[in-house]
């Protein structure tokens, strides 16, 4: 057991910085610019998503002794968008600010390819537990990124993040409106993804 | 909505790429040359075309009346992964040289979110045929413009000198940031908002 440990960890480890999703494997990257216009749609993006990615793996671990290789592809998708449905009604119901504002993204989580990636790469060939540790990790990884660039985004172009300010008046007056645009979402992450190689954070 | 301002709609003030960051991972994957943006754009065309047409009709004549609108997101995903098998073999016997021009790219369409996008963006805007058809044109062909764009932007690129860490990945967001910047100004063009 003892043995066992330091790698196991590592599963849940791994998806937060060295193969972080986004900022290092750079996959997933639609939900991550668009719904990145405030910290607190950057979280309930994440939080949508990490549902299905640590669903998903868990249930294709559990049924991969079942699953033919040759028909894995669609069973994955099948097993997917039934947790994406789960969540696209869950958001309608109980928040419906939020689901307006992420609009056709949700129904989307389905093509994620971070999700359908984890599921094919980790949880087809491993245990329930380290799938389960796997999709927390890369859960938790993208959540990080999202976070990041929202709270970044909200910060140059109102002056708060999750709505508090924290910028002084005169600038709020003349903030860097540009970055709550699409442009501003592509121009910070180039400069994330710039800072995360300047770092060696995947090395 | 007029044909007209949907067309425009799609094609440059909402342009799929650049505006609603729908499609990004083959935007980033296949523009670092003009060939295979070229490609790509013509697969992505076509098969847009064909899911919007079927998946207009499943959700009108089946999900629809029997009330079965909760299983959407399943069965649009399944039938384009199928329609992208089906058309491939297709091609593959009877049109060899479409296949030849854009065989290779057809697999990678179907986790594409584009098409996906258009097709569950028809049923929430409540598009007839013609409107779901205009759409999906004009969808396809901002695609393509935005994409050959910025494959025209990443040759350049190429030969540049860029510190070390911006090379590749980092350079090519910042350059995606002003070609959307330019895009930014097709903003209320003949009325359309963003």
């Amino acid at each position: 057991m003892t043995a066992q440990r330091p790698s196991r960890l590592r599963y849940l480890t791994n998806g937060i910085i060295k193969e972080n999703p986004v900022l290092i494997l750079m996959i997933g990257l639609c939900p991550v610019l668009a719904t990145s216009t405030s910290a607190r749609d950057a979280l309930g993006m994440s939080a949508a998503a990490s549902f299905v990615l640590i669903f998903s793996n868990v249930v294709v671990s559990l049924v991969r002794k079942f699953v033919q290789p040759s028909i894995r592809i669609p069973i994955f998708i099948i097993i997917i968008s039934t947790f994406v449905t789960i969540i696209d009604y869950v958001l309608q119901a109980y928040q419906p600010a939020l689901y307006r504002m992420l609009g056709v993204f949700v129904p989307l989580i389905v093509v994620n390819c971070i999700i359908l990636g984890r599921a094919e790469a980790f949880a087809y060939g491993h245990g329930v537990f380290d799938s389960f540790l796997d999709g927390l990790g890369n859960a938790l990884g993208f959540t990080l990124a999202l976070v990041i660039l929202g709270s970044l985004r909200e910060f140059f172009a109102v002056g708060t993040i999750f709505g508090k300010t924290l910028t002084p008046a005169w600038y709020r007056s003349a903030p860097m409106l540009f970055t709550i645009f699409p442009p501003g979402a592509f121009f910070i992450i180039g400069i994330l993804k710039a800072l995360a190689v300047r770092l060696k954070l995947g090395k | 909505m007029n044909l007209s301002k949907i067309f425009i709609g799609a094609f440059l003030v909402n342009n799929i790429l650049l505006m609603r960051f729908i499609g990004l991972c083959s935007f980033f994957g296949v523009s670092t040359s003009m060939d295979t943006s070229v490609g790509m754009s013509a697969a992505v065309v076509f098969v847009t075309m064909l899911a919007t047409w079927v998946c207009w009709m499943l959700w009108h004549a089946l999900l629809l009346p029997f009330g079965l609108g909760f299983l959407r997101t399943a069965v649009f995903i399944l039938v384009i992964a199928g329609l992208v098998q089906f058309v491939e073999m297709f091609l593959k016997k009877y049109v060899r040289g479409l296949y030849s021009a854009m065989g290779i790219y057809l697999p990678l369409i179907t986790t594409n979110c584009a098409i996906l996008a258009v097709t569950f963006l028809n049923v929430d805007y409540g598009f007839n045929l013609l409107q779901a058809t205009v759409y999906a044109l004009g969808v396809g062909a901002g695609y393509s413009l935005a994409i050959i764009l910025f494959a025209a932007v990443r040759e350049r690129l190429e030969d540049s000198p860029i510190s070390p860490s911006f090379r590749g990945y980092p350079i090519a967001f910042v350059g995606a940031s002003l070609i959307s910047l330019a895009f930014l100004g097709f903003a209320n063009l003949f009325g359309v908002s963003i």
